[in-house]
């Protein structure tokens, strides 16, 4: 069969996401935030929830999500976002509200937010996404970096007397008694793709049986910021990252 | 036997040329354009292979542009 014959839409067995909108997205070629927002869209759509969503944008290179997926979307301040989707989530109880955060929104600037709005076990998915640098503001150190990593502000790399440790939050979270579900999934090979889908469904599904908070978080890869390919931005996260950051549930509360 | 053959469509404009679909393929079907360019300038990728596809979408599932479309069919 020749390939004119084999494209057809009856032979179609994956589309772009209808929730997904036609605008190109600002991020680097073979940044992670594509596939999370991919997954996300198509999550929303499997659940049928696309008219209740609320999404909240953060600030950070996530800063324009609200222009790639066609969901209702508030913009909060930095590191603010789980404060706003608590506020979304008690005003309008039937809404599902989703949090999208990198690791210098959550982590750094709205650790505070972010721990208290878990604590407290807000009926929220907050979606986080760790690439242990600040990727929009030009490759920075987070509190995420690793030791060793080098960054515009550590050029000789993260040293532990100087800088701190990397700091493991779902870990925390999942300390908390407020949280219902946190994992931590990568999206670097399609079968971790697969799961980190799975992980969103349930955080999902979460939210709408008012379980409490669930935190997914997203090892994922900065090749800009790195300064490397996306191919090797790759191989660097399954060789470094994933030895500080393992991959799993952390906490998994049936009912 | 039943053979499956696939096909993908690569939506040109959105391609950045990040090579990870090239990466993901376990058949070799994808490439890089090694010269020509999208309007962005990017090197999209295409399908270098294509009897090779047997359209299992690891390609669209890596893609961070979500500008891929998997078609299959089975012949019998």
């Amino acid at each position: 069969m020749t390939v004119e014959e084999i494209i057809k839409p009856e032979n179609k067995v994956y589309a772009r996401p209808e929730l997904l909108t036609k605008n190109i997205t600002h991020y680097c070629p073979g940044c992670g935030h594509g596939v999370v927002h991919r997954l996300v869209a198509e999550v929303i759509k499997e659940l049928g929830i696309e008219e209740k969503t609320v999404g909240v944008a953060p600030v950070g290179c996530a800063v324009f999500a609200y222009n790639y997926i066609d969901v209702d979307w508030v913009e909060a301040a930095h590191g603010r976002a789980p404060a706003i989707a608590t506020a979304i989530s008690r005003l309008y109880p039937e809404d599902v509200v989703f949090t999208y955060q990198g690791d210098g929104d959550l982590a750094a600037i709205g650790t505070a937010e972010t721990i208290h709005a878990a604590n407290r076990g807000e009926n929220i998915v907050i979606v986080f996404i760790n690439n242990a640098i600040y990727g929009m503001t030009g490759g920075q150190m987070a509190p995420t970096t690793l030791l060793g990593q080098k960054t515009a502000t550590t050029p000789y790399g993260r040293r532990a007397d100087l800088n701190g440790f990397p700091i493991k939050i779902s870990d925390i979270l999942a300390q908390l008694d407020g949280t219902c579900y946190v994992t931590r999934q990568a999206v670097y090979t399609p079968g971790l793709v697969r799961k980190t889908k799975a992980a969103l469904k349930k955080a999902f599904q979460n939210a709408m049986a008012k379980r409490g908070t669930s935190i997914v978080e997203v090892v994922s890869n900065c090749p800009s910021g790195w300064k490397m390919t996306p191919e090797k931005a790759n191989e660097w996260l399954k060789e470094h990252m994933t030895e500080k950051y393992p991959l799993g549930d952390l906490k998994d509360v049936k009912e | 036997m039943a053979k499956v053959q696939g096909a993908v469509t690569i939506d040109v404009d959105r391609c950045k040329g990040c090579d990870l679909c090239v990466v993901a393929c376990p058949t070799d079907t994808l490439a890089l354009q090694p010269k020509d360019v999208n309007d962005r300038g990017y090197h999209y990728a295409y399908m270098a292979h294509p009897e090779a596809c047997t359209g299992c979408a690891s390609c669209a599932t890596v893609c961070p542009d979500g500008c891929i479309e998997v078609y299959r069919v089975v012949i019998k």
